[in-house]
Formats: C-alpha cells, sequence, structure tokens
C-alpha cells in the first residue's frame, strides 16, 4: 500500500537524479558543521536514518538554478549563513501572540523545531487518538510512528528532504485510529527565530488517519518581524481507507525568514484530502506539496493563496500523482504580487496507466499589482492513462479593466473598484476555509496586508 | 428642464475619429432613441457619456444637469445620477451580485448626504424592484452576470437602473439579442421608470423595441453625425425603408 511499492513513474526522475549526481562536485559544502553535530538518539533505525539523510544532503548539496526543479528559484544565499541549532529561547508563549487562530482550543506547539509541553493544549482529545510530540511518540507509539516515518519523504533525491531528515529530532504526531472523528481542529503551530541569532529548524510533522477517520489539521509557521532564521519542514500525512483529512497550511513567517517545506501527502481508497495553503510571510518561501493518490475513488483538493510584496519570492511546486482509477483533483492556485516580488508556480499532475477514469482539474491564476513583479509558471502533465479527464489553465495580468470600469459606471471609485476584485480574487480561496475561526483569522490578516500593498502602489503612481 | 445639451461633441476611440460633431439636446421626461447603422457611432455616443476610458474626447462640450459632465470621472457621474446599460454587461467573478448593488447604492447615497443602507431596507428594496423584472432571489447570490444568460444580463442592468434610479438613463443596443419575452420585460422595465424628472436616451439598431419603449424623438447617426432628427414616425419609415436611403441623402 504504500508508495515505496510502486514503480518509478517515468525515467524523467532518474535523469534528474543524475544530473544530480554530475552536480555534487560543483555545489559549495554547506551546514557542514552542523551536520556534524547533528541529533543523535531515539531508536535505532531512526539514528540510522539520519546517517543516511546527512550523507545524502551531502551529496545533493542546496539546489542551484541548474536543477530544473529550482530553475527560477535562487536559494544559494542559505549556504551563505551560518545558521545555528537554535536552544531554548525566552519568551516564547509572546511570540504567539497576534497570528492566526493561534488561541485554538487544541494546540501543539513547535518551538525551533522541539515541541513544547507548557504551550500545547490537548485536553480533551477523544480516547484512542494521539496528539504530540514526536519525539514522545517515538518512544510511546514507536510502531505506528516506525511503520509510517518516512515513508513519503524521498531523502534521495530531494535536498531539503535529506536535511530534514539528517535533524530529525522532534516535531508533531497526530493518530488517528481507525473510525476515530476529530470535531475540533488540531492547530500545530511552528515558532522559530530568535533573538539576535540566525537559527534553524527541521520541524517534522506526521499525521496518520486511519480507515473511516476524520479530521483537521493546521499547520502554522510563525516567526518575530525582522529575525532572519531558517525552517525547513517535512510533513507526511496518510489518509486511511474512506477517511478524511483536511489541512491547512498558514505561513506567517518573519519577512526576513527563509522557510522551505514539503508536504507529502498519500491517500487510500476512497479517502478525501484537502489542503489549503497560505503564503503570507517569508523572504524566500518554498513550498512543495506532493499527493499521491493511491486507492480507487480518493479525492485530493491542493488549494493555495500567496501574496506577496518587496523582493520577497515565493516557489509553489506541487505534484497530484494519480496512481489509482477513479480519483478525482482539484487545484487553484492563487497569487497576488506587488513591488518587485517574484513567483513561481509549478504544477505537476501525473496520471499512471492504470489510473483510467482520472478527473484531474488545475487552475493557476495570479494578480500582479505592480510592473517590477513577475511570475513564471508551469503546468506539467504526464498522463500514461487514455480514458481520462485532465484540464489546466492559467491566467497572469493586472486587473480586469472592464470589470473596473463596469464598477465605476455604478458608481463605485477606482479604489472601491480595485478592492472589490481583489478580494473577490483572493474569496475564492479563502472561502475555502471551513474553519470559521482561522478564516475569520485569515481574512483580516490578508486584507490588512493587501491594504498596505495597494497603499503602497498608489504612492508610487502619485 | 434641459438635463443633457451635447454640442459639436468628438470623440476618438482606436485612434479614429468616430464622433465628428454631435449635437443633442435631450429634457427631462422625454425619451430620445438613436438608430443609425453599424459603425455609425451610437454606442459610441454612449460610452462617451459614460466616461469610458477608451473613448477620447477631442472636442465638443457635455453639459449634464448644468455641470460640465467632461470634467467628471465615470464614477462620479454614476453617482451624479447617468446610468449606463452596457451593451455587453461585464461578468465580475468572485463579486456577489447583491453584495456589488448594494455597494453601489450606498455609494451613491452617500455622495448626496443619506445614510446607507443596512442589509435589512436593502432586501426590502430589491424584492420591490425584482418583481418586475422577474429576477429571482438566485441570481442575486450568484456572481455578477457569471454565467448569466444573455437575457439574465440584460434584465440585470435594467434592475441595476431601477435600484439606483439614476437621472440620466442610457441603454446601449439594450435589445440586442433578446426574444420577445425578455424583450418585453426590459421595456416594461424601463416604461415604469418613466418620469418627469428623468430623461432616456435609447440606443438601437432595430425599431423592434420602439414599439415597447414608444420615444418622444428619434435621432438617426450615420459617419459619426446625427443626419436626421424626427418623432416616433421617423422609426417606423426606417423599418421600412432601412438605412440605405439615409446615406443616400
Amino acid at each position: 500500500m504504500f508508495p515505496g511499492s510502486l514503480s518509478p513513474v517515468t525515467p524523467v526522475q532518474e535523469t534528474s537524479k543524475d544530473k544530480y549526481m554530475t552536480q555534487v562536485a560543483e555545489k559549495p559544502a554547506v551546514f557542514g558543521n552542523a551536520l556534524e553535530k547533528r541529533p543523535t538518539g531515539g531508536p535505532r533505525w531512526l539514528d540510522d536514518l539520519r546517517g543516511r539523510g546527512a550523507a545524502k544532503f551531502a551529496a545533493l548539496g542546496i539546489p542551484t538554478v541548474r536543477d530544473e526543479d529550482w530553475r527560477f528559484t535562487n536559494v544559494s544565499a542559505l549556504g551563505t549563513i551560518d545558521f545555528a541549532a537554535a536552544g531554548p529561547i525566552s519568551g516564547a508563549a509572546e511570540r504567539l501572540n497576534g497570528y492566526a487562530y493561534t488561541d485554538a482550543p487544541l494546540r501543539l506547539v513547535i518551538v525551533n523545531g522541539k515541541f513544547d509541553t507548557t504551550l500545547s493544549r490537548t485536553k480533551g482529545l477523544p480516547s484512542g487518538v494521539v496528539a504530540g510530540s514526536l519525539a514522545v511518540a517515538l518512544k510511546d507509539h514507536a510502531d505506528v510512528v516506525q511503520r509510517y516515518f518516512g515513508q513519503l519523504a524521498d531523502f534521495t533525491s530531494r535536498s531539503f528532504d535529506a536535511l530534514n531528515t539528517a535533524f530529525v529530532q522532534d516535531g508533531a504526531f497526530i493518530h488517528l485510529p481507525d473510525g476515530a472523528v476529530l470535531d475540533t481542529p488540531i492547530h500545530v503551530i511552528f515558532v522559530s527565530g530568535a533573538e539576535g541569532a540566525s537559527v534553524m529548524a527541521h520541524p517534522r510533522t506526521l499525521v496518520v488517519a486511519g480507515a473511516n477517520a476524520q479530521a483537521t489539521v493546521i499547520e502554522s509557521y510563525i516567526g518575530v518581524k525582522g529575525e532572519t532564521y531558517f525552517t525547513n519542514a517535512v510533513s507526511e500525512v496518510f489518509v486511511g481507507e474512506n477517511a478524511g483529512v483536511d489541512h491547512y497550511k498558514v505561513q506567517q513567517e518573519s519577512l526576513e525568514a527563509f522557510h522551505v517545506a514539503s508536504l507529502h501527502v498519500h491517500t487510500s481508497r476512497s479517502s478525501r484530502f484537502s489542503s489549503h495553503s497560505f503564503a503570507l510571510g517569508g523572504k524566500t518561501v518554498r513550498n512543495d506539496a506532493l499527493a499521491i493518490l493511491d486507492g480507487e475513488g480518493g479525492d485530493c483538493t491542493l488549494n493555495g493563496l500567496y501574496l506577496a510584496d518587496r523582493e520577497r519570492m515565493i516557489d509553489n511546486h506541487t505534484t497530484i500523482d494519480h496512481a489509482k482509477p477513479h480519483c478525482g483533483s482539484h487545484e487553484v492556485y492563487k497569487g497576488i504580487l506587488g513591488g518587485t516580488a517574484r513567483a513561481i508556480f509549478n504544477g505537476k499532475i501525473i496520471v499512471r496507466q492504470d489510473a483510467q477514469k482520472t478527473d484531474a482539474k488545475q487552475t493557476n491564476r495570479a494578480l500582479l499589482l505592480t510592473d517590477g513583479a513577475t511570475i513564471n509558471t508551469k503546468p506539467q502533465l504526464e498522463i500514461f492513462a487514455d480514458d481520462v479527464k485532465c484540464t489546466h489553465g492559467a491566467a497572469i495580468g493586472q486587473l480586469d479593466e472592464d470589470a473596473i470600469f463596469y464598477l465605476r459606471a455604478r458608481g463605485l471609485n477606482y479604489a472601491e473598484a480595485r478592492d472589490m476584485l481583489i478580494h473577490a480574487f483572493a474569496g475564492q480561496v479563502l472561502d475555502g476555509v471551513r474553519v470559521q475561526p482561522l478564516r475569520d483569522a485569515l481574512e483580516v490578516e490578508l486584507f490588512d496586508q493587501l491594504a498596505k500593498d495597494l497603499a503602497e502602489v498608489d504612492a508610487r503612481k502619485a | 428642464m434641459s438635463m443633457l445639451d451635447i454640442k459639436n461633441l468628438q470623440v476618438k476611440a482606436d485612434g479614429k475619429d468616430i464622433l465628428k460633431g454631435i449635437d443633442l439636446h435631450v429634457n427631462a421626461g422625454e425619451v430620445h432613441a438613436i438608430m443609425g447603422p453599424n459603425g455609425s457611432g451610437k454606442s459610441t455616443l454612449a460610452r462617451a457619456l459614460s466616461g469610458h476610458p477608451e473613448y477620447e474626447v477631442t472636442g465638443g462640450s457635455i453639459t449634464y444637469d448644468g455641470k460640465d459632465l467632461l470634467e467628471m470621472d465615470p464614477d462620479e457621474r454614476a453617482r451624479e445620477g447617468v446610468f449606463m446599460a452596457f451593451q455587453y454587461p461585464v461578468e465580475i467573478a468572485g463579486v456577489n451580485n447583491s453584495y456589488f448593488l448594494k455597494a453601489a447604492l450606498n455609494a451613491k447615497r452617500k455622495h448626496h448626504g443619506l445614510a446607507e443602507l443596512d442589509a435589512m431596507e436593502f432586501m426590502q428594496l430589491v424584492t420591490e424592484k425584482s418583481t418586475l423584472l422577474e429576477i429571482d432571489k438566485s441570481m442575486l447570490q450568484r456572481a455578477v452576470n457569471e454565467g448569466f444568460s444573455g437575457g439574465e444580463k440584460k434584465r440585470n442592468e435594467i434592475f441595476q437602473m431601477a435600484l439606483l434610479e439614476p437621472k440620466l438613463a442610457i441603454l446601449d443596443e439594450t435589445d440586442s439579442g433578446l426574444d420577445i419575452d425578455a424583450l418585453k420585460l426590459v421595456a416594461g422595465g424601463v416604461n415604469a421608470m418613466r418620469a418627469p424628472d428623468r430623461a432616456f436616451i435609447v440606443v438601437t439598431h432595430y425599431q423592434r423595441l420602439l414599439t415597447y419603449i414608444v420615444p418622444d424623438f428619434v435621432h438617426v447617426l450615420s459617419g459619426g453625425k446625427i443626419v436626421k432628427s424626427g418623432g416616433k414616425e421617423l422609426a417606423l419609415e426606417l423599418e421600412a425603408k432601412g438605412y440605405g436611403w439615409i446615406d443616400a441623402a
């Protein structure tokens, strides 16, 4: 049932691995010292995995723009900063203030990669449901963790997954046994950064939902304004047969932070998975979302909304792998860019030979508020089955002048007309958020940020 | 009372001179029909009146309600009571029709120093106005014009007009593409709004509309100029003879 048992999809992947190999020599050795001082302990298999992750990262290095998957995303700056593993920081509780829905009744707080028991709230979980520290789960739920951990995050070809694997120590673990239904969302909050130091964190999340289980998981990434740090997160989500998982990611890192994250999802027969990603912060951001639809009749939604201004950069790479027949996937990614911000969207859809009756739809739209903003967008369809429905569309541009005129012709002034259109643009993704307090908080945060961006655009025009 | 006074209006669009000196006087309470062959400049006149940025006024003047209309932005014109029913109403994804109408109505009310309508008052008004045009509630909850049929779009335009109660309403080929039932609905909506303090400019290619909206004056536009003006009987004459004789004259 695990993707590890699936045959490789295309020879393309093999060649790209070869390409990595040939470039090893050209890549600078980074995190070298840190790698030597990587965490140890825990079960033997984990220590072994860390060692393999470290070796693989040392070989792969930080991707360069010569790597196809990083063509437009220059993360070389990561190699120029001597990031240290973060120790405990004071005032972590205060750091939660002012971010979306951090007062959730069920929350797991991870500070610089380490689970914080005092800040976390796990009272009221239904019996059998586990939500807590990954480090603790390695002891208390060793069998479940070992069975699922690392099954999706491929460290053999993915640099940052390898780096994360090398540093695995703690994070969040959520396990729902068969039939468990959790009505209250679990909010996993990753607090990163430290005063006056450049730190890095490699948090890890493992979510396992058994058959017929149902849960909502929110991952938030937050950091204090002005702090430079590096978050390198890996999440693995397993959705059991006929189970449903709604996943939200709210990225509100400091505007000086590096944020690299990959979300790996595995779905089973008749299961439902949805992901809603909101990227509001970070200076250099890379989000990967990879879903393998590995059971008949599954349904997967990957939606995203990203905002970037100034010189910020945000890259979204998604892969939906239809491995079994009769699965549906729906994908809407939208971006709003100002300043000289850059965005990249790459949406890959794979339909394997057996995946007949696949219904895949991908839409990707970006709104450029300034002349200096840019986006590179690429749909990538690899279809090996013949009875499938796959559609994709991309639209990039400014606001529709006809629509603006129409609204003005009804009495709204230019700014009102523009705001109404931008809100409508973002609203389509926002409306997918089914956790009301999160939706409300996101709406305020989004539109506050947009108002600032638009005021800047107006100031420059005036 | 004079509502609109257009003098020697010249308008350029897409680098071409389209209107080459239009004179038109409209009093409150009157309905003026503008007819003419394709490309004569009918829609250009309507769009220039609404302040469309792609139509550049290169000469002449427009006085509306004693004020210089050309000095006003499109939205100010709207708030001052000028309404244009679009020939091709624009689809606006993600903007709820009802939300949009409320925003438009309140923008106008604010401009005139009136209190904004709350949700309850707004719904009352909507219910009252929607019956006449057979606008059903589901249409209000959809995105503006998105997925509307041609007839629904035009009805939605006239519905907006009914809500916004303009002083000067310009209908830009509102009848084009409508079947007879939709045409009757639209015409009924317009007729219900005819009032001594309101004027209409009805731009149309077909005489058919004018059997339902009976104009006080008919003007024939050709080559960017008004070449003939008359009463409602002129429309019938055009229907019988076509536009050919105008160009020849």
